[in-house]
């Protein structure tokens, strides 16, 4: 299975998602074609409801234990309950460029 | 000085630092670019640590705050989290307040 359903099916049995994009970002970046290194997650739900980004950001951290410790590389998160969502026109920001200081 | 310490020195020291991959002048990272440049927009100084230029810290930083990624921002001795929410706390006006806030008091 990939990392991508990976964390998909983690993400998806985790929480309780209204709203869930994981998007395979590598091939922005200084890896071969194909690799799954770089990911975003855009994730909505209302577990998140009074909980601070950094708890948020947490849980998720937690769920992904496996992937963030060693098998990706970066990870972007953007987390919103429906209410924030609802107000959020935009969707997600995009990621930043690579800057090509891969160690790790 | 275990690697521990030092680092809880860098944090306990400075109201305000970034752990990152380079420096602000030099950033090797995007995430780590964006964060530096949200701290620099509000106009107080701030520390870095180069994660790449120390071994040491870049290996057990993640233990320090239980954080697996970075950069890693501190403001006031406590982790506020990595670039994703130093931005939007910058988007929303709560960044600046929060440094100013901790600036303000280790000056004071």
């Amino acid at each position: 299975m990939s990392i991508q359903s990976d964390i998909e099916q983690k993400l998806a049995t985790g929480v309780n998602a209204l709203h869930l994009e994981v998007v395979n970002e590598s091939n922005n970046h200084n890896v071969p074609p194909g690799s799954e290194s770089h990911f975003k997650v855009t994730l909505v739900s209302d577990d998140f409801e009074g909980k601070t980004l950094i708890n948020r950001h947490r849980m998720i951290n937690t769920l992904l234990a496996e992937e963030v410790s060693g098998k990706i590389h970066a990870l972007a998160l953007h987390t919103y309950t429906s209410q924030e969502w609802a107000k959020n026109t935009n969707g997600a920001p995009l990621s930043p460029p690579c800057l090509g200081g891969g160690k790790g | 000085m275990d690697v521990m310490e030092r680092i809880d020195q860098v944090v306990k020291s400075n109201p305000v630092v970034i752990f990152m991959k380079g420096t602000p002048q030099m950033p090797q990272c995007g995430f780590s670019m964006r964060a530096a440049q949200a701290l620099q927009a509000c106009g107080k100084e701030f520390a870095h640590v180069n994660v790449l230029m120390d071994p040491e810290i870049f290996e057990n930083l993640p233990r320090y705050a239980d954080w697996p990624t970075f950069p890693q921002i501190y403001i006031n001795g406590e982790l506020i989290g990595g670039c994703d929410i130093t931005l939007e706390m910058y988007q929303q006006g709560e960044l600046q307040k929060m440094i100013d806030e901790a600036v303000n008091k280790s000056t004071a």
